[in-house]
């Protein structure tokens, strides 16, 4: 059972659903490796502060991706010269991200069509 | 496994978080800084926005830890909730297993005491007696010993040992102790370092009586000289002769035979002291108890048979009349070869056997328990199953349940158990003998327990496996029960009759062993314990030797027979069913060469005085008795008894005035035929030939008196009268008295040690199969209550209710009990070789066995006959 499964625990913002916070993690780091600090950057300014997380909880999230093998980490030095823990996508983590991110879509798909049932499926 | 490496690194993987997230809180307090806050406010903010550092980097590092464990850390103290919620459950299921695994460790720590560990000496394993051919006993000659340790080349070193009783007199009265003679090599052949003092060795033997030293075991200076560490080098005398203490054996020492502790060790070279005869050249009496050694490093037990085996042919054909067997065979010393062992270990054997059924009873009785819970938890599994847990886990909840019991009960039961071998191993069931059962626990009997408790955890837990595996939680949560009343025969019931089938071959199997030692109480003895004192003196401990010793023994006679209450008295070198006995072979009077191979029987030997007959109640069937005029001017005369009549001459005619010969070519008319009786010391014995000498005509040293007493009179007053008499006779006389029928204890021992262990597996057996019942039938109204209840408000009558609530329960019950005896008729056949006439075809016992699970079943099925009965229908219906 892949350990990104796991329920989120409650210091993980509430708004998330589970594992939204690995899938946000694991699509910046496609196109781009970055720091911890750096990706909670990232994360906010994307989703144009829309999403509040605590810059904390994606601490955990990346232990547990590190633990899958869905990214990799190296000790080095940042371009503003400082001393930075930088992650990297895996291959396994390329995968994971695509199946996430389809069956995401289609749950979003399912709830769209529930939350407007005026609208008639488009089949 | 991935996640031994990552338990290493785990340390670094925890430090390097910790400075990655100073450093993310540092970056940003510098961004905060260079928007323009002070650096006060900046890292205040920076922290504020990390959110609870202490509590993210817990959950980070909770990634790393090992997932299993914590889920199964939950799911044992979920197991412990639910075993607390039902104490009642959980105590009988703990109490069951304990029994079933305390019985089973009990019976293997007896196993592995006597016959899988090796002796208490250093590398006892490759410690070997010698046996000659295929003797029953493994005693040697001295002469052969000698020839034996010097020719072979397979050994360190072989040491030899007897048993010897002595006279020890330090000052005081004397005490006859019990003790080994042993050949000078005895100590340095075994690995063996005095506590205190020296020990004797080789080089202290220069020929007979050469060496008078005594060692003491580490118990006997305890217990008597009270640890004095002076006692190196004091005089004392045994059986009247010097002997200086030279040193203590280690604690841990208790000689080479298992069961018996010796209290000291003397040299074999001093046997004439010791014995009063010197046996150190007489190669036809087979005087040395066992021969041993240490087998040399890489030396395989076949080469060294060879080895010995090479040597016997060489004192076959040097002595042919002695040494009429050549072959040896390698043996293990503790049970004394071939003579303990095989019904001890038979016994053993079927105990452990017996034990494994009870384990497996209790299994089947907690795999019904479980099965049970597991229904009425349906419920519950299915709310799981629905809620997304997945079965694998939902089993893993069962299965810890069922281990943490068997755990539970295996460790209460393993508690009980050490305690009682503790008991049995400081328990000598005899005062006069250094007879012990040394059977302390070590690591393997807990080894066992743990292993026994785990599979048998696995086993009960395993019954309820398919019913959650078949859960469908639709239904479940919709119709609120399992719905499965239509099954015919559910595991369940298969459990149950399996179950009261084994029960109930315990039960059987313990009523044999009870109804034999009863009869065997009964059975014709061929002697009459009832009334009768039994002494005996040690004349040789007193220093009497020669012809001192037949007059002395007449002058006892006499002055016994003057003491009022006492009708007779007869003499007898060892009186029957005593501890031990002496077997002489007997050869047709045409046979001229009298080696031991052409005997034509053996037969237990008594060399008795005249009156012995009447003093111990043996009925003289035909013929006459003896006379003091049968004495060594006369033909040498003999009593047989049926038996021996039948088997040596045909018929009891056709043997009174025959003739036979014993090994020293005396022939012997028979004169008289007395009646069968019992004679070793194992009342469970076969009928064997015995014979009996006049003690005129073959002198013994060895002396016990039987005095056939008044009933009217007690026998201590006798006992009080008989000690004045022999002090009248000789002050320095060791006596020793008791009565007869506590003298059979010994012989009874066997037989009531198999009784007592058959009777406490058969009360499990009867305990678990109230249980049994008794979970099955309060299972099976609780489930029908509301069934009952409408029955009850339609009108049926009592025996309409208890026949719908407990029918089932009987008749798994009656077919379990019929399954059983039919088992345990088959098993009693192995009990026969302990239990005297141990046989099940005895209405006694068949009837006996009916009734007590007939009994059983009543008993257990009592209390839910009567929740049955009780039941209101109006109480009933209105609830749920």
């Amino acid at each position: 059972m892949p350990v990104v499964n796991k329920p989120m625990n409650e210091t993980t913002s509430r708004d998330l659903f589970p594992g939204a916070l690995e899938m946000m993690i694991l699509e910046s780091l496609r196109r781009q490796p970055a720091h911890g600090y750096a990706l909670v950057q990232h994360i906010q300014q994307r989703s144009r502060n829309l999403l509040q997380v605590e810059e904390g909880s994606l601490y955990p999230a990346l232990q547990r991706l590190l633990k899958a093998k869905l990214v990799k980490a190296q000790w080095g030095v940042s371009s503003t010269n400082r001393r930075v823990r930088t992650y990297q996508i895996t291959s396994a983590g390329t995968r994971h991200l695509e199946q996430q991110i389809s069956s995401f879509e289609r749950m979003l798909e399912g709830i769209t069509l529930v939350l407007n049932p005026g609208e008639t499926p488009a089949t | 496994m991935s996640w031994i490496p990552s338990f290493f690194r785990r340390n670094k993987l925890y430090s390097d978080l910790n400075e990655e997230i100073r450093l993310h809180i540092e970056e940003r307090a510098e961004q905060l800084m260079g928007e323009g806050m002070s650096r006060a406010e900046a890292e205040q903010e920076a922290r504020r926005a990390f959110g609870n550092r202490t509590l993210v980097e817990e959950r980070s590092r909770e990634v790393w830890q090992w997932p299993t464990l914590e889920s199964v850390w939950s799911d044992l103290r979920f197991a412990v909730r639910q075993l607390r919620r039902s104490p009642g459950f959980a105590i009988a299921a703990i109490l069951t297993l304990a029994l079933a695994i305390g019985a089973n460790a009990l019976v293997f720590a007896v196993m592995n005491a006597l016959f899988l560990r090796p002796i208490n000496a250093a590398h006892g394993e490759s410690l070997y007696a010698l046996q000659r051919g295929n003797d029953t006993y493994i005693t040697q000659s001295y002469p052969d010993y000698v020839d034996l340790r010097d020719r072979n080349r397979s050994f360190d070193a072989l040491a030899a040992y007897d048993i010897s009783l002595v006279g020890l007199d330090t000052g005081k009265d004397p005490v006859s102790v019990w003790g080994y003679s042993t050949s000078g090599n005895y100590f340095d052949a075994l690995g063996v370092q005095p506590h205190l003092g020296r020990f004797f060795h080789s080089s202290d033997e220069h020929g007979p009586n050469s060496a008078p030293y005594m060692v003491l075991t580490y118990g006997y200076w305890q217990s008597h000289f009270q640890g004095d560490r002076n006692i190196v080098g004091r005089q004392v005398r045994l059986n009247k002769h010097p002997f200086t203490i030279i040193g203590v054996a280690p604690p841990e020492f208790h000689g080479t035979l298992l069961f018996f502790s010796p209290n000291f060790f003397v040299p074999l070279v001093e046997g004439e002291a010791i014995n009063g005869v010197n046996t150190l050249n007489a190669r036809g009496t087979r005087a040395v108890f066992e021969v041993l050694g240490h087998l040399k490093a890489g030396v395989t037990p076949a080469q060294a048979t060879a080895d010995v085996s090479a040597i016997g042919s060489y004192l076959h054909s040097a002595y042919p009349k002695e040494d009429d067997q050549s072959s040896f065979s390698l043996v293990r010393p503790g049970l004394h070869g071939n003579f303990f062992a095989p019904a001890v270990r038979g016994f053993v054997a079927g105990l452990m056997l017996l034990a494994g059924l009870i384990l497996l009873a209790a299994c089947a009785n907690l795999g019904s328990l479980f099965s049970a819970r597991a229904a009425d938890r349906s419920r519950e599994v299915a709310l799981r199953l629905a809620l997304g847990s997945n079965r694998v886990r939902i089993l893993r909840q069962l299965f810890t349940e069922a281990i943490l019991i068997s755990i539970l009960g295996g460790a209460v039961g393993l508690a009980v158990s050490v305690m009682l071998l503790h008991r049995l191993s400081a328990w000598q069931p005899f005062p006069q003998f250094p007879i012990n059962i040394p059977v302390n626990p070590d690591a393997n009997v807990y080894w066992v327990a743990l292993l026994l408790a785990l599979v048998s955890g696995l086993l009960f837990g395993a019954v309820p496996v398919r019913q959650v595996l078949h859960t469908n939680p639709y239904e479940v949560v919709k119709a609120g029960s399992t719905g499965r009343a239509g099954r015919k025969v559910s595991v369940r019931d298969i459990l149950l009759v399996g179950q009261i089938a084994i029960c109930a071959v315990l039960v059987t199997s313990s009523m044999v062993a009870v109804r034999g030692l009863a009869r065997s109480l009964h059975s014709n003895l061929g002697v009459v314990p009832q009334n009768a004192l039994l002494m005996n003196v040690e004349l040789s401990m007193a220093g009497y030797t020669g012809d001192r010793v037949p007059t002395m023994q007449r002058r006892m006679i006499d002055a016994m027979g003057a003491i009022p209450g006492v009708t007779s008295v007869g003499l007898v070198q060892f009186p029957p069913l005593h501890m031990g006995w002496t077997v002489w072979n007997i050869f047709a009077d045409s046979t001229t060469d009298l080696r031991p191979s052409n005997a034509a029987t053996e037969a237990v030997t008594y060399k008795i005085s005249p009156e012995y007959f009447q003093a111990a109640g043996t009925a003289l069937l035909s013929g006459r008795g003896f006379s003091w005029d049968d004495d060594k001017n006369s033909p040498l005369v003999a009593v047989v008894n049926r038996e021996f009549a039948r088997k040596m001459f045909g018929s009891e005619a056709r043997a009174m005035g025959s003739h036979f010969k014993i090994s020293n070519g005396k022939r012997a008319e028979v004169v008289g035929i007395a009646e069968d009786g019992k004679y070793t010391a194992n009342i469970a014995e076969a009928p064997q030939p015995a014979v009996f000498f006049p003690i005129q005509q073959l002198p013994s040293n060895d002396t016990w008196l039987v005095l056939r007493t008044n009933p009217n009179i007690e026998p201590q007053q006798v006992a009080t009268a008989i000690r004045g008499a022999v002090r009248n006779l000789d002050p320095g006389l060791p006596v020793f008295i008791q009565t007869w029928n506590e003298e059979m204890r010994g012989a009874l021992f066997g037989s009531r040690m198999a009784t007592l262990s058959l009777g406490v597996l058969g009360l499990m057996g009867a305990m678990l199969s109230i249980t049994g019942i008794f979970g099955m039938a309060a299972y099976s109204v609780s489930k029908r209550l509301k069934e009952l209840g409408i029955r009850v408000a339609l009108g049926a009558q009592r025996t309409e209710v208890l026949q719908a609530a407990l029918g089932r329960a009987v008749k798994l019950l009656a077919l379990g009990s019929a399954l059983g005896l039919v088992l345990g008729i088959l098993a009693s056949r192995v009990l026969s070789f302990i239990v005297y006439q141990a046989t099940p075809r005895d209405p006694l016992v068949l009837g006996g066995v009916v009734l007590a699970m007939s009994f059983l079943g009543l008993l257990a099925t009592w209390i839910p006959a009567q929740r049955a009965l009780s039941v209101d229908p109006l109480v009933l219906l209105r609830e749920d």
